[in-house]
C-alpha cells in the first residue's frame, strides 16, 4: 500500500497548489514541497528492505483479462530513480518559488510539476508494462504543459509541440514493442518478463521488439537522430529544464534500457544499435554544445551528449559498464541540475543568458560562481569531483571494447567526445564567470536570495562528497542499483579516485588538455564549424510535419468534400455491397413457417401504402403535399400495428404521427414550399437505382426472416410479467422493468435532443437569423381569421377530456395498452392544441410550466425510482409491487415501476413541449401580430368600460 | 400471396422511398426521407418477431397465445426516439436555412463561402 501512496500522493497533491495559491505563494510552494517530502519519506521507509536486496511488491487486479493490473514494485533501480525524482523535485520546488516572476501563475506551475512527478514515479515503480506505458504517456503530456508554461512565447508553444510529437511518437512505437515482449513472456508483469530473458532473445520477434522499444527510449532520452527536440524544449522556465531535461524525464529512456537490460542486452544487435547510437550522440551533441552561445542551449546539448554516454555504456552489455552507466546517471543528475540552476540565476540576475554578453561575473556574484565552477569542472571530468569518477570508468570500458573488429575506433571517439565535453564545460565556467568584468549587463548582477542558491549548493556538496569518498557515499547505493539492473552477480566494485596508471588516465589527461586547447582557439574552431554543413533539425521537422499535414488535408478534402449526398451515396452503396455479399454466402431456401393468409382489408392497406410510397417520391417537390402523403404512410403503419397484434405501438405511432406533422408544418412555415429540380437525370437514375436495390434487398431479407421459425427469449418475459413485474401488459413491463435501463437511457437521449433543439433555436435568435426573420414575408396567403372561434371553443372543451384520457392511459399502462410514453404524447398534444387554436401569446400566459424543468424532473423521477431499489438491497431498477385499498375504490395494484413510468411521462411531455414551443417562439420574431385574445372575432359581449381600463 | 410478402414489400417500398429522398439536395426532402426510413426500420424490427394476428402481448385468461413482446418494446422506444431525431434535424435544417439563406444540403463553391461567413458572424 505504501508503494501505491508514493505514486498517488503527487497526483492527489496536484489539487493543492491551485487551491492554496489564494493563500499566497509561500503556502502554495510549501504545500507542494510537503507532498513531495511525504512521498520521499514513504519511499525511504522502503530503504531497509531494498538495501537488504528484497523486492517489495503491491498488487491490485484491474483488467486481469487483458493482463493490465495495478502492480508496483521497488527494487534497487526503482528506489534509486524514485529517490532521484523526489529529492531533486524538492530542490526544484524550493528554487522555483524564488525563480517564478510575480505575474507567472504559480499554482498552475506546481500543479503541472506534481502531475509530472507522479507520472515519473509511476514509471519507475510500475511492475506492469501496460501500466508503465500509461505513466510514460502521462510524462509526455505533463511535460508538454510544462514546456509550454509561458503560453505567450511562440518558442515555448512550438518547443512543447515538438517535444510532444517526438516523444509521443516514440511512445506509440514502444507500446507495440512492449506488447510483443509481453506476448513472448506470457505476462505483462515486469518481474515475470525479466525471468524470460533467454526466451525473448531467442524469439524471432526479438529484433522488432527491440527496435520498437528503443524507438521509445531514444526519443525520450533525445538520442541521435531524435535529439533535436531537447534544445527546443529549453524555452521552458529554467526549473522545468533543470528538472525534466537534466535529471528526470530524459532519463526515463535510460531507466527503461536499464530495467530491460537483462532481457534485451548482450546480443550483437543490442551492442551495435545501442552503443553506436550512444557514441554518435555523445560526440555530435558535445561538438554542437561547444558553440552554443545560449547557456541553456549549451547545457541542453551537453545533456544530450551525456545521455549518449550512458546509452553507450548500457550498449556495451557488460555488467561493469552497466555499473558505470548507473553511476554516471547519479553524477550527471547532481552536477547538471546544479548547472541549470546557475544558468537560471545568471539569466534572472543579469537579464541575459548569452555567453557573448557575459563574463567576469565571479567578482559580482561569488556564490553563484563557486557553485557553477565546481559543477562545471565536474562535468568536464576533473578530479577529484564525481564527474571524473564515472567518466574515468567510461573511458576504461571503451578502451576495452572492440567495435567491428577494430580496437581503436571506440576509444578514439570516446576520447574525442571527452575533449569536446571538457571544452564546453570550461567555456561555461570561463566565458561567464571569469575574464574581464563588463559594464553593459542588462541588469546589475548580484547573488540571488538563498532560496535560489541553496538548492544548487546542496547538489554541489554532493558532487564534491561523492568525488572525495565515493566508497563511503555512493558505493552501497550503486551496488544495489547495479545489482537490480544486471539481475545477477556483480564484479567486485571499487569506486575510488586513484586506480594507478591506466589507459583511462591517459585518455583523461588528453581530454582535459584538448578541452583547454579548444577553448583557447574557440574562434578558430567556430570558423571551421561555420564552414561545415549544418543541417537544421527544426526546419526538417517543420517541413516533415507540414508535409504530413498537407497530405492529410489532401486526403481528407478528397473524401470529405462537404457533400452530404455524396457521403450518403457512398454509405448506401457500401452497406448494400457488404450486405449483399453476406447475404450471398448464406442459404436462401424458402422457409418452413406456414404463411399467413391475406384478407381483404390488409390488401387495401397494402395498396394504399405502396401507392403512398410511390406518390411521395413523385410529389416530393411540393412540400405540403409530401407532408400529407407522409401522414398517410404513418397512418397505415399505425393501423398495421393494430392488425399485427401490437396495440401499444399503434397508440405510440399515431400520437407521434400527429406531433411530427405539426412540427414539420411549423418548420415548413419558414422554409421554401417547393423543391426546385436540381439533380441531373443521370444522378436521379443513380439514386433511383440505389433506392431500388435497397428496397428489394430489404424486402428479400425480411421475407426470408419472416418465413422461418425461431426461438425467442420472450417466453421468460411472458411468464414473469405478472409474477415478477406485477403487470399484464408485457410490452410495458419490459419497458419499465425488465429492460428499464434501456428506457432510462432513451428518455435521457430524448431530453437531450429536446434541449439541443432549444439551444439551436435560441442561438438562432441572437444571430443573423433574427434579421432573416424580421424581414420575413409570409409566402402564403393567410386566413383573416387566424384563430377560428369553433376551433378555440372545441379545443378548450377538449383540454380536460384529453388530460383525463392521458391520465387514464398512463394508469392502465401497466396492465393494458398504454403507459408513460403514450400518455406523455397525448398530454403534450392536448397542450399543443391550445397553442394552435388560440395562438402562442395567449397560451403561453396560461400554461406556466417550465418545460425544461419537466425533462429534468422526469429523468430524476425515473432515476430515484430506480435507486430506491438500493434501499431494499436490490440492484438498480429492481421493481416491487403491492396491493392498495383506498376508500370508495376497489383494491388496486401499485407497482414501483409506476414511479419510473411517471418519469418517462414527464420527460416525454417536456421534450414534446420544448421542441414545439421553441419553434413557435420563432414566429414571434417576425412581423406577424401576437395574439393576446383567444380568438380574433370574439362572440363575447364587449367588456364594460371600467373593466377594460382596469385591465390596462 | 401471403401476408408476409405484403409486409416485406411494404417495408421495401418505404425503404426505397426513404433512400431516394435522403439522396436529394434539399434539407426538407432529407428530413422526409429519414422519416420514411424510420417507418421502414420500425416495421422491420416488429416483423422480426414474426407476424401474429389477434394474439396481443397482454396476459389474460382468455388469450389463445401471445405475440413476441420484446421487439414491440424495443420499437416503442425507437418510435419516440426517431421522433426526437426528426425534430432535431428539422430544427437543424431550419436554423441552417435562416442563417445561410439556402436550404441546400451540399456546400457548393458559392454557397460554401456565403454560408461560412454568415455562420461565423452568427455565433454570439
Amino acid at each position: 500500500m505504501t508503494l501505491a501512496w508514493i505514486v498517488l500522493l503527487p497526483f492527489i497533491g496536484a489539487l493543492l497548489p491551485g487551491l492554496l495559491i489564494r493563500a499566497g505563494r509561500d503556502a502554495c510552494a510549501l504545500a507542494t514541497g510537503a507532498v513531495t517530502l511525504l512521498a520521499l519519506i514513504l519511499l525511504l521507509t522502503q530503504a531497509p528492505a531494498v538495501f537488504a536486496g528484497e523486492v517489495v511488491e503491491a498488487r491490485w487486479e484491474w483488467l486481469p483479462v487483458l493482463g493490465l493490473n495495478v502492480t508496483f514494485f521497488v527494487d534497487g533501480l526503482g528506489f534509486f530513480f524514485a529517490g532521484l525524482i523526489l529529492t531533486i523535485g524538492l530542490l526544484i520546488i524550493a528554487y522555483a518559488r524564488y525563480y517564478l516572476a510575480a505575474e507567472d501563475p504559480m499554482g498552475e506551475f506546481y500543479a503541472y510539476l506534481l502531475l509530472f512527478q507522479g507520472a515519473m514515479v509511476g514509471i519507475v515503480l510500475s511492475n506492469n508494462v501496460l501500466l508503465l506505458l500509461i505513466f510514460w504517456e502521462l510524462t509526455s503530456l505533463s511535460s508538454f504543459l510544462l514546456i509550454g508554461y509561458w503560453k505567450h512565447l511562440p518558442e515555448g508553444r512550438q518547443g512543447a509541440r515538438m517535444a510532444l510529437a517526438v516523444t509521443a511518437m516514440g511512445g506509440l512505437a514502444m507500446i507495440a514493442g512492449m506488447l510483443i515482449l509481453g506476448d513472448i513472456a506470457g505476462s505483462y508483469d515486469i518481474t515475470e518478463i525479466l525471468r524470460h530473458g533467454d526466451a525473448i532473445k531467442a524469439s524471432p520477434l526479438y529484433l522488432p521488439a527491440l527496435l520498437l522499444i528503443l524507438a521509445g527510449c531514444f526519443t525520450k532520452s533525445a538520442q541521435f537522430p531524435f535529439h533535436f527536440w531537447l534544445p527546443h524544449a529549453m524555452a521552458a522556465p529554467t526549473p522545468v529544464s533543470a528538472y525534466l531535461h537534466s535529471a528526470t524525464m530524459v532519463k526515463a529512456g535510460l531507466f527503461l534500457m536499464a530495467r530491460l537490460w537483462p532481457v534485451l542486452a548482450g546480443t550483437e544487435a543490442w551492442f551495435y544499435i545501442v552503443a553506436t547510437t550512444g557514441l554518435v550522440t555523445m560526440v555530435i551533441a558535445a561538438w554542437i554544445a561547444l558553440f552554443k552561445d545560449d547557456l541553456k542551449g549549451l547545457l541542453a546539448h551537453s545533456t544530450v551528449s551525456h545521455l549518449g554516454l550512458v546509452t553507450m555504456l548500457f550498449g556495451f552489455g557488460t555488467p561493469i559498464a552497466a555499473v558505470a552507466g548507473v553511476f554516471h546517471i547519479l553524477n550527471h543528475a547532481t552536477f547538471k541540475c546544479a548547472l541549470f540552476m546557475t544558468a537560471g540565476i545568471v539569466d534572472h540576475e543579469t537579464g541575459t543568458r548569452d555567453a557573448r554578453r557575459l563574463g567576469g561575473l565571479a567578482a559580482l556574484m561569488p556564490i553563484t560562481a563557486t557553485i557553477a565552477t565546481v559543477a562545471g569542472l565536474s562535468m568536464a571530468g576533473i578530479a577529484p569531483l564525481n564527474g571524473f569518477l564515472s567518466k574515468e570508468m567510461m573511458l576504461e570500458e571503451s578502451a576495452h571494447t572492440v567495435w567491428a573488429d577494430n580496437p581503436w575506433i571506440l576509444p578514439t571517439l570516446a576520447t574525442l567526445g571527452a575533449i569536446f565535453s571538457a571544452a564546453y564545460s570550461f567555456r561555461y565556467v570561463f566565458h561567464v564567470f571569469f575574464g574581464r568584468a563588463r559594464d553593459d549587463y542588462p541588469h546589475h548582477p548580484h547573488d540571488p536570495s538563498p532560496g535560489m542558491y541553496l538548492p544548487p549548493s546542496l547538489l554541489v556538496g554532493l558532487v564534491v562528497a561523492i568525488g572525495l569518498v565515493p566508497a563511503l557515499i555512493a558505493q552501497p547505493l550503486i551496488e544495489v542499483v547495479a545489482g537490480a539492473v544486471v539481475g545477477g552477480p556483480l564484479p567486485a566494485l571499487h569506486l575510488k579516485l586513484w586506480h594507478g596508471v591506466t589507459p583511462a588516465l591517459g585518455m583523461s589527461i588528453i581530454a582535459t588538455a584538448g578541452g583547454a586547447f579548444l577553448l583557447w582557439r574557440h574562434d578558430a574552431f567556430n570558423r571551421i564549424r561555420l564552414a561545415l554543413p549544418r543541417p537544421e533539425a527544426k526546419t526538417m521537422f517543420d517541413a516533415t510535419v507540414g508535409g504530413l499535414a498537407a497530405a492529410a488535408n489532401v486526403f481528407t478534402d478528397g473524401l470529405h468534400n462537404g457533400s452530404l449526398r455524396r457521403y450518403l451515396a457512398f454509405f448506401f452503396f457500401a452497406t448494400l455491397t457488404v450486405g449483399i455479399a453476406a447475404f450471398m454466402s448464406g442459404e436462401h431456401a424458402a422457409g418452413q413457417r406456414p404463411p399467413t393468409p391475406v384478407s381483404f382489408v390488409p390488401l387495401v392497406g397494402w395498396l394504399l401504402l405502396m401507392g403512398a410510397c410511390l406518390a411521395i417520391v413523385l410529389v416530393h417537390r411540393n412540400r405540403l403535399l409530401t407532408l400529407i402523403v407522409m401522414g398517410v404512410v404513418g397512418l397505415i403503419v399505425s393501423v398495421g400495428f393494430i392488425y399485427l397484434s401490437a396495440p401499444d405501438l399503434a397508440l405510440t405511432q399515431i400520437s407521434v404521427e400527429v406531433v411530427s406533422v405539426i412540427l414539420l408544418l411549423l418548420a415548413l412555415n419558414f422554409l421554401p414550399k417547393e423543391t426546385p429540380v436540381e439533380s441531373s437525370s443521370l444522378r436521379r437514375l443513380r439514386d433511383a437505382a440505389l433506392a431500388g436495390i435497397s428496397g428489394v434487398s430489404v424486402t428479400g431479407l425480411i421475407y426470408l426472416v419472416m418465413t422461418r421459425d425461431f426461438t425467442s427469449i420472450s417466453a421468460y418475459h411472458l411468464a414473469q410479467s405478472k409474477p415478477a413485474g406485477g403487470g399484464t401488459n408485457v410490452v410495458n413491463v419490459i419497458l419499465v422493468d425488465f429492460r428499464g435501463y434501456d428506457t432510462f437511457g432513451e428518455i435521457i437521449v430524448l431530453g437531450i435532443a429536446a434541449l439541443a433543439i432549444y439551444a439551436l433555436l435560441d442561438g438562432a435568435l441572437r444571430g443573423p437569423a433574427v434579421k432573416s426573420l424580421a424581414s420575413w414575408i409570409p409566402d402564403q396567403l393567410r386566413a383573416k381569421d387566424r384563430h377560428p372561434m369553433m376551433m378555440v371553443v372545441a379545443t378548450r372543451a377538449m383540454l380536460p377530456l384529453a388530460l383525463v384520457v392521458g391520465i387514464y392511459i398512463f394508469l392502465r399502462g401497466h396492465n393494458q395498452p398504454g403507459g408513460g410514453f403514450i400518455a406523455g404524447l397525448v398530454v403534450g398534444l392536448a397542450f399543443l392544441m391550445q397553442y394552435m387554436a388560440s395562438g402562442f401569446g395567449w397560451a403561453e400566459r396560461r400554461l406556466r410550466f417550465d418545460y425544461h424543468a419537466l425533462i429534468g424532473w422526469g429523468v430524476i423521477a425515473a432515476g430515484i425510482t430506480g435507486a430506491a431499489a438500493w434501499l431494499a438491497g436490490r440492484p438498480f431498477l429492481t421493481s416491487d409491487y403491492g396491493y392498495v385499498k383506498l376508500p370508495f375504490l376497489e383494491e388496486f395494484e401499485l407497482a414501483t415501476a409506476m414511479g419510473f413510468d411517471l418519469g418517462v411521462f414527464l420527460t416525454v411531455v417536456g421534450a414534446v413541449m420544448v421542441s414545439l414551443a421553441t419553434l413557435s417562439r420563432l414566429a414571434r420574431h417576425t412581423e406577424a401580430p401576437i395574439s393576446r385574445e383567444p380568438m380574433d372575432y370574439s362572440p363575447a359581449p364587449p367588456p364594460r368600460h371600467e373593466a377594460a381600463q382596469e385591465r390596462v | 400471396m401471403d401476408l408476409e410478402f405484403l409486409v416485406a414489400s411494404a417495408i421495401g417500398a418505404m425503404t426505397a422511398a426513404g433512400v431516394y429522398l435522403t439522396l436529394r439536395g434539399r434539407t426538407f426532402a432529407v428530413v422526409i426521407g429519414m422519416t420514411m426510413l424510420s417507418y421502414a426500420i420500425n416495421v422491420f424490427l416488429v416483423a422480426t418477431g414474426r407476424l401474429v394476428i389477434n394474439q396481443p402481448p397482454v396476459i389474460s385468461d382468455t388469450a389463445t397465445g401471445y405475440t413476441d413482446p420484446l421487439p414491440q418494446a424495443l420499437v416503442l422506444t425507437a418510435i419516440v426516439i426517431s421522433f426526437g431525431m426528426t425534430a432535431l434535424i428539422v430544427v437543424l435544417a431550419l436554423r441552417a436555412y435562416l442563417e445561410s439563406g439556402t436550404d441546400k444540403v451540399d456546400f457548393d463553391e458559392t454557397g460554401a463561402s456565403e454560408a461560412g461567413s454568415d455562420g461565423a458572424g452568427g455565433r454570439p
